[in-house]
Order: C-alpha cells, then sequence, then structure tokens
C-alpha cells in the first residue's frame, strides 16, 4: 500500500546490523576451559608447597602431621583398596537419598508456602529460622529419636538442606517478574499451565541456588552425621575419619579428609556450573570468553 | 454514578454499528472504603473493526489500567466491556516482556503452543511471523543478544501470534530511540492494514497519536474520563514531522494541558 515497504524494511536491517556490531565471539572450547583451569592448578601447587614448608619446618612431630607425598603415596594404595570404595559408595547413597528426600520436602515446602497466605504467614519465616540453626545441634535429638541408625542421620541431613532449598522455590516464584505473569496470563496461559510455562521457568536460577546451598548444608549436615552415628560394620567416610584419629593414624585421616573435600568441591562445581549455564542463558552473566 | 453527562461519549457513530471494542460505563476503583482510588470513572468508548485508536492522557488517566480491562487481566468495578469475537484480545507492553528462557523463535511459538498448534505447523507460523517483523534470521537468538528495537519486534511477532482481531498496545515504543520508533510506526502501520486489525493504542507521545491514530482519544486524570475525541483526516503515508501532522499534535496537545491545568488549580 502507501508505505513504502521496501526501503523501510532495508532500514531496520540497517539498524539491526549496526546495533549488534562489535559483539566479540568467543574462544574454543579448549581454551575457556585452559583458563578457568590453570589459575586453580597453580592455587592447589601453592597449597601443597606451603602445606610441605610447614612439614619442613617441624611445627608438629611427622606421625601427627604427615607430609603430602606419605599422604598422596598411601590416597593411591586406598585408591587400590576396597575399604574406601566401600566407604565412599555408603556415603554416596546417604548422600543422594538424603539430598534427593530434601528436595521432595523442600519443593513441596516452598511451593505450597508461595502459594498460600496463611502458610506464609504463619511458617515462612520459620523456614529461615530452621536455616540458622546449626545442623550439628540437631543430633542429641535425633539419636534420642531414632537411635543409632541411618534414619537419624537422613533426619538430619534433611532439616538441615530442605530449609534451603525451600526457600529458593520460594524467593524463586516471589520474584517472577510481575510482566512476565501477565505476558503470560494475556496468551491464556492460567494455573498450572502457568506454572509450567512461565512460573517455573521464571523461578529456575533462584531455585538452583536454592539447591547449590542446600547441597552445601547436606553435605555437611553428613560429614557431622557420619562422626557422630556410627554403624557397626558399615564403613563411611566420616566414620573413617574417626577411626583413624582413634588409631593416630594421621596419614590417612588426611587422605580421607582429602577425598571429602575434592568430592565436596566436585559436586558444588557441578551446582556452580548449572547456575552458570542458566545466567548465560538468560544474558544475566556473561559467557566466559 | 449520576456524573456521567461528563464524559461526551458521542463518538459521531450510530450504537448500532458493529463494534470491536465496546466499553460502556467502565469504571475501576482500586482498594475500597476511604483509601478507595478511582482510576477510571464512566469510561464509554466504540471501537470500529479496523480502527486504529489512540489514546492519550498525562499520568495518572488509567490508560494502562483500561488496556487490563479490555485484555481481561482485571475486572472492571462497574459497566461493561465487550469484544467482537469474545476472545481475548493481545496486549502487547512498553517492556518486550520476552521470556529470557526462551530463543526468539520460542518467544514467539509459546502463544501458538499454549493454543495447541502442533510442532510442524507451529515452526512455519514462527518463521512467517519472523518474516513480518524482519527478523527472519534471528529465530534462534536469546532476547538479550537484541537491541531494543528488535526485541520489540519481537514482541509484537509474539503478539500476532496470538491470532487476535484486536491488537492493544501500551506505549510500546516509549523506550525507543527516535528513529527505530518511526520505523516501527511504518512497521506498525503496514501490519495494521494487512492484517486489517483493530488496534488500540496507548501513549503520552502525541505527535505518536497523530501519526498513527484514525482517532485521538483523550483522557482525563485521576479519575481517568473521556475528555474529547479527534478524527484525524490527515491522509496516509503520514510522516511524522509533517507539517499535518505537527498541527494535529499542536491541539491535542493544548486541549492535554488544559486537563492537567485543571489539577493545578
Amino acid at each position: 500500500m502507501a508505505v513504502d515497504t521496501s526501503t523501510g524494511a532495508t532500514t531496520l536491517t540497517g539498524l539491526d546490523r549496526l546495533e549488534l556490531a562489535g559483539k566479540a565471539g568467543r574462544r574454543s572450547a579448549g581454551a575457556r576451559l585452559w583458563a578457568g583451569t590453570w589459575p586453580k592448578l597453580v592455587a592447589l601447587a601453592l597449597a601443597v608447597a606451603i602445606w610441605q614448608v610447614v612439614y619442613w619446618l617441624q611445627w608438629r612431630p611427622p606421625w601427627v602431621l604427615p607430609d603430602p607425598l606419605t599422604v598422596g603415596t598411601e590416597l593411591l594404595r586406598m585408591a587400590g583398596d576396597g575399604q574406601l570404595w566401600s566407604a565412599l559408595a555408603t556415603t554416596a547413597r546417604r548422600a543422594v537419598s538424603g539430598f534427593a528426600l530434601a528436595i521432595l520436602i523442600g519443593f513441596t515446602l516452598g511451593i505450597a508456602v508461595a502459594r498460600s497466605r496463611v502458610l506464609r504467614a504463619g511458617i515462612g519465616s520459620m523456614i529461615t529460622a530452621l536455616q540458622t540453626m546449626p545442623s550439628i545441634a540437631w543430633f542429641p535429638l535425633a539419636i534420642m529419636l531414632f537411635q543409632l541408625t541411618e534414619s537419624a542421620i537422613m533426619f538430619v541431613v534433611v532439616l538441615g538442606a530442605a530449609p534451603s532449598i525451600a526457600n529458593g522455590v520460594l524467593a524463586g516464584v516471589d520474584y517472577v517478574p510481575p510482566l512476565l505473569l501477565r505476558a503470560g496470563r494475556n496468551m491464556g496461559a492460567r494455573g498450572l499451565v502457568l506454572y509450567r510455562h512461565v512460573v517455573a521457568p521464571a523461578s529456575l536460577p533462584a531455585i538452583v541456588a536454592g539447591l547449590k546451598q542446600g547441597w552445601a548444608f547436606a553435605w555437611r549436615s553428613l560429614m557431622a552425621g557420619e562422626l557422630l552415628v556410627i554403624i557397626a560394620f558399615r564403613p563411611a567416610l566420616g566414620t573413617q575419619l574417626d577411626q583413624f584419629r582413634q588409631l593416630n593414624d594421621s596419614v590417612g585421616l588426611v587422605a580421607t579428609m582429602i577425598v571429602i573435600l575434592v568430592l565436596g568441591i566436585a559436586v558444588d562445581a557441578l551446582f556452580g556450573a548449572a547456575d552458570r549455564a542458566v545466567r548465560v542463558r538468560w544474558g544475566v552473566a556473561e559467557p566466559t570468553r | 454514578m449520576t456524573a456521567t453527562i461528563a464524559a461526551p461519549a458521542d463518538t459521531g457513530r450510530p450504537a448500532d454499528q458493529p463494534a470491536a471494542v465496546v466499553l460502556e460505563q467502565v469504571s475501576k476503583v482500586y482498594g475500597r472504603g476511604p483509601a478507595a482510588v478511582p482510576a477510571l470513572d464512566g469510561v464509554s468508548l466504540r471501537v470500529a473493526p479496523g480502527e486504529f485508536v489512540c489514546l492519550v492522557g498525562a499520568s495518572g488517566c488509567g490508560k494502562s489500567t483500561l488496556l487490563s480491562l479490555v485484555a481481561g487481566l482485571d475486572e472492571p468495578t462497574a459497566g461493561r466491556i465487550e469484544v467482537a469475537g469474545g476472545g481475548t484480545p493481545a496486549l502487547m507492553f512498553q517492556e518486550p516482556a520476552l521470556f529470557p528462557w526462551l530463543t526468539v523463535a520460542g518467544n514467539v511459538g509459546l502463544p501458538l503452543r499454549l493454543h495447541g498448534v502442533r510442532r510442524r505447523e507451529r515452526q512455519s507460523r514462527v518463521a512467517e511471523l519472523l518474516r513480518t517483523v524482519h527478523l527472519e534470521e534471528f529465530g534462534r537468538r536469546r532476547p538479550h543478544e537484541l537491541s531494543g528495537g528488535m526485541r520489540q519486534r519481537v514482541a509484537l511477532a509474539r503478539t500476532l501470534g496470538m491470532a487476535s482481531p484486536v491488537l492493544l498496545m501500551d506505549e510500546p515504543f516509549g523506550a525507543l530511540d527516535a528513529m527505530t520508533r518511526d520505523l516501527l510506526h511504518d512497521e506498525l502501520e503496514r501490519i495494521w492494514q494487512e492484517r486489517r486489525l483493530t488496534v488500540v493504542f496507548v501513549t503520552h507521545n502525541v505527535r505518536e497519536a497523530a501519526r498513527l491514530g484514525d482517532r485521538i482519544v483523550l483522557l482525563s486524570s485521576r479519575p481517568g474520563r473521556v475528555v474529547w475525541e479527534h478524527a484525524v483526516a490527515v491522509p496516509r503515508p503520514r510522516r511524522i514531522d509533517s507539517l499535518e501532522v505537527a498541527g494535529i499534535a499542536a491541539q491535542v496537545t493544548d486541549r492535554l494541558r488544559q486537563e492537567v491545568r485543571r489539577h493545578g488549580r
């Protein structure tokens, strides 16, 4: 019709090109991985070097504070020995099932509180209060309730992790931008459909953050639990720590600690990567170049 | 409600002619009791099928409230709203309101998906919608990778995907630079003509209203009422910087200032 469409479209395309110009490309996956890894390797080497120096200075006798090489050799030996693996399996099983249960309870609680005004007024602030309770303080009660069983450990792991997860869900649902809700409703999304297509994806960053924090609490609670609740003939990482201390085996003790540390870091890094991936997709964080 | 004489609702059209959107004595009050705030007071408006109506007004005239009511996102306190065909009119906001977790194509396709359009058909319709706004190359990008004007065009494509004959626009170009805005006026005019849409366009920019509208409706502030109307007789295509458009804009501005002065006394 009367509007000259072709020149208008070309002008628009021209503007688009101008506005998008100057956005630099990304480096290859390998280069990015290396850029993220080498500083960590240097930090690790530095930590080991300090440890070695402290050892050389003989601040503590060698049977209390072993040197890195001895501990490394012990780690290798443990890796070839079944005991570490069975301990690891028990701990991992507890971590996975405890965390899964915490996710189930945390999500249920978070969604319930987000949806109901009465529940929010009643227990909304209690969820945060629950988080401030150090998980180890729950153990005496847990042991009274469940004796020295796995249930006592699960109880505390769930109590430690579920509030963080519930808070993450709650924050996610609360901070869905009202504009996006209006847009979704205008498209005809109501009730569960609105949750599926707008509320849930919009809450994802907060939920991932809640899961990450929940995992940190779960892992700490689990280690505390395995130190306190020792079940006979069931080796676990925390239990192993206590046994090595009783045997004055500092080499085994430090080696086990390293296993615990590495496991914790690895899972945390997984959550961190998930968190980052979500934020990059959303355009909240710049991708690593 | 006896004060309805204040609203000269006569649009010069007989009431029995078909209308795409009808508002009859629509009022909206927020809150209750002494703290109640009237946002709209007895607004009556008829929009003919295929008409482009621009609503202008100063702050607090309830322009956005009006659109929310027509879009069915909110209920009027009193009065009647009718949309021909009975469907939900598509609403476009000042911000693009794109979902950051979806690609451009995913955003445009969401209304189709919610209405049960199958994947195959959805893909071809999304492609066609993106072509309409000249963004066919950008379907796989994320909203944050685009410029403001491009995002608003994605939002326009998504709104068009709702296939509603009535398009409600709440200051859609208010946050864009002048050049982009002028180009988008051309685009919107073209799409409106091609698709024979009925558009209710809210803006505080009187030139924009004179550039786009078949009719300009002025709303008073606190509470909002229809106080003045003007049929824009300038033939299309119009330019926002043409003398005719500027002349009409000046008239609207004068009338708008007069309205605002009422609150200064």
